[in-house]
């Protein structure tokens, strides 16, 4: 092929290209713009049993939402659990690569082993936002729960009241934070950016009332079970394959 | 600031045994948050010492009512300074009275707070002092009669139906007080107990224990400012109030040690989920501060030495030293209370897998030394009250009259 031939069939590539460019950018600027909460409400489904414990999520989640690298402070975790065959139960805490390597055991002791990942369950019923003293933590029409970090006096009282451990205070902000389901993400049509970065796709996020969704389809297909359910507190992370020993 | 802190956490992830989320390891309530609850309940305690006096007008302990209204103000005046210096934006904590969120036990808290000190407090001293203050106001000189001037808010009325007005508004006070005070701590227990994902708080009986335990603190205090002040002031201590307030105080001990006793008994029979970590953190972290100081030398002890005042008659010396160990060992069983309950339920984790730990800072906002700071300071903002108005002028009349009849 000459060079003028060449540079006619890539200006009849670049030109729609740049046209589809322009169109898609535009579109996801208009979809943030026209984003209507009430048309959403968000929920996670975890498939247990696909996790691998790469620690991926943690690493993403804390890049994406500039959580300290410390490993005291997480939006979301990977709990690993040894059950042995007397019984015992360990467990340890996968942070990504933070702080290495993790203890496997003698593995004939070993009846069973899993992963869990862990994150703020978006409570329907929330008791961080029930003992607010202000009204910095609420729920979203959308179903998310959220922490205004301008409004957040720091008193810790969420953090108390949080049965999962998922809030810790902002040793840089000292207010509370936690896990918002990337909502600066899924407002634009993204995904949660420890759902994107799964690898087995252990993760299943999306809206809990659309008919049609990899998360109503997880749903359908599997028996749920969701975090210490006798607080109702109806969190919308629902767990398949999930062990008794999980807490 | 920051770099300090992920030392001293990484210092504590050493220290934890079995499993903890995470993001547990810090201890969010700190010392601060166990002086607070202290400090209210002895408010609390003070107030109910001073409104039995008035209710059922108790004569023998007529001669300290208006030294326990004064203490009640100055520990109250202090109590919220350790949630404020606790906050991370204590800037904002006004936000709690302007955009309060109703279903927060923490919000309706300040509201609690301000109607004990502006309707209860505030108010009843100022009837019970009004004709005084008047009365001082005419007799001094310079800076002092202003002040009294200003306190009295200018009211010159001295008059015999301006008294009985006093006395019956005082009444009235007295007889809302007596609620609101059971309000203000029975709330602070609330605060705790209405966690329901810390079953180490979560008990419909945490508000009604607080409740007796801050009547206990506040009696014990009373009496120990009366039997430290009385002689410094040259005084004898009346020995019929001194019975009398400790006989209070030794039913007060017994209702809070029941009432404990039962919460122990009935988590251990109920035997739930949490059970295996909270004996473990009992028997492991809470060893000394729960077994060793609240039950043993703040309870039990004091709780001997009453029953032995009660069956054997003692010289009025040796009962007085006696008195005076209780009323110290049950202050510091009472701190330790508070102890047990603030730290106690941050030290084991939510997954019920491990124990964490707490290592206080000396210095520093959270410090040990903030602490004593502020367990002093009530008694310094007492030492001003008591100047500007001394509660001792009808000590020495309602003595006098005593010694008349």
């Amino acid at each position: 092929m000459d060079r003028r031939k060449f540079v006619t069939k890539l200006s009849f590539l670049l030109v729609p290209g740049g046209v589809i460019g322009t169109f898609l950018k535009n579109a996801s600027a208009r979809a943030a713009e026209l984003y209507n909460p009430s048309k959403h409400y968000y929920g996670m489904g975890i498939q247990v049993n696909k996790c691998i414990g790469c620690g991926r999520c943690v690493e993403a989640c804390k890049e994406e939402n500039a959580v300290p690298k410390d490993p005291f402070y997480f939006r979301t975790w990977v709990e690993r659990y040894l059950i042995k065959k007397d019984g015992t139960c360990t467990v340890q805490n996968i942070d990504g690569r933070i702080s290495g390597s993790v203890e496997t055991g003698n593995e004939k002791e070993i009846m069973r082993s899993f992963f869990v990942p862990k994150l703020c369950n978006q409570c329907d019923n929330p008791p961080c936002v029930q003992v607010c003293p202000v009204g910095a933590t609420f729920k979203t029409e959308d179903g998310v729960v959220l922490v205004d970090d301008n409004r957040c006096i720091g008193c810790r009282y969420c953090i108390q009241a949080c049965p999962y451990g998922a809030r810790y205070l902002d040793p840089e902000r000292e207010t509370a934070d936690k896990c918002t389901f990337c909502y600066h993400r899924i407002t634009k049509g993204m995904l949660p950016a420890c759902v994107e970065v799964c690898p087995t796709q252990a993760r299943i996020f999306g809206d809990v009332r659309s008919s049609a969704s990899p998360l109503t389809r997880f749903k359908r297909m599997n028996k749920l079970h969701v975090l210490k359910p006798s607080l109702n507190t109806e969190p919308k992370v629902a767990y398949s394959d999930l062990d008794g020993e999980v807490r | 600031m920051i770099e300090p802190l992920a030392e001293k956490l990484a210092d504590l992830l050493r220290q934890v045994s079995g499993y903890i989320y995470p993001n547990e390891i810090e201890v969010h309530w700190s010392i601060l948050i166990v002086v607070y609850p202290y400090l209210t309940g002895l408010v609390a305690g003070a107030f109910i010492l001073a409104s039995l006096v008035k209710v059922f007008n108790v004569k023998e302990v007529q001669s300290v009512y208006r030294l326990a209204l004064l203490t009640a103000l100055a520990f109250l005046l202090i109590a919220p300074l350790p949630l404020l210096l606790h906050l991370g934006h204590p800037i904002r904590s006004y936000e709690i009275f302007l955009n309060p969120n109703f279903t927060s036990a923490m919000a309706m808290f300040g509201f609690v707070y301000a109607w004990y000190l502006m309707v209860v407090l505030l108010l009843e001293i100022w009837f019970t002092y009004r004709r005084d203050i008047i009365l001082w106001s005419q007799r001094e000189k310079g800076v002092m009669r202003w002040i009294h001037r200003i306190v009295a808010l200018l009211s010159t009325d001295v008059s015999d139906e301006g008294v009985v007005f006093d006395k019956k508004m005082v009444k009235a006070i007295t007889i809302i007080g007596i609620p609101s005070a059971f309000l203000l701590h029975g709330y602070v227990g609330f605060i705790f107990g209405s966690i329901k994902a810390n079953p180490w708080w979560s008990s419909v009986l945490m508000p009604i224990v607080f409740l007796f335990s801050a009547i206990v603190s506040g009696i014990a205090l009373v009496i120990l400012l009366y039997m430290v002040i009385t002689p410094f002031r040259g005084g004898k201590i009346d020995m019929p109030c001194l019975d009398k307030m400790s006989s209070y105080l030794f039913y007060a001990v017994i209702v809070d040690f029941s009432l404990e006793l039962l919460d122990f008994i009935h988590r251990l029979y109920q035997s739930e989920e949490s059970i295996k970590i909270l004996s473990e953190m009992v028997m492991n972290k809470l060893f000394i501060s729960l077994g060793i100081i609240q039950v043993l030398l703040g309870m039990l002890v004091p709780l001997g030495i009453m029953v032995s005042i009660k069956l054997f008659k003692f010289q009025d010396e040796l009962r007085k030293l006696m008195y005076f160990v209780s009323v110290i060992l049950i202050q510091i069983g009472i701190f330790a209370t508070r102890w047990n309950v603030v730290i106690g339920g941050q030290m084991f984790s939510k997954s019920f897998r491990g124990l964490t730990a707490y290592k206080m800072d000396i210095t520093g906002l959270e410090g040990l030394l903030t602490t004593l700071v502020l367990l002093v300071l009530p008694f310094f903002v007492l030492a001003i009250l008591v100047k500007i108005l001394p509660p001792w002028d009808t000590t020495e009349q309602a003595r006098s009259t005593a010694h008349a009849r």
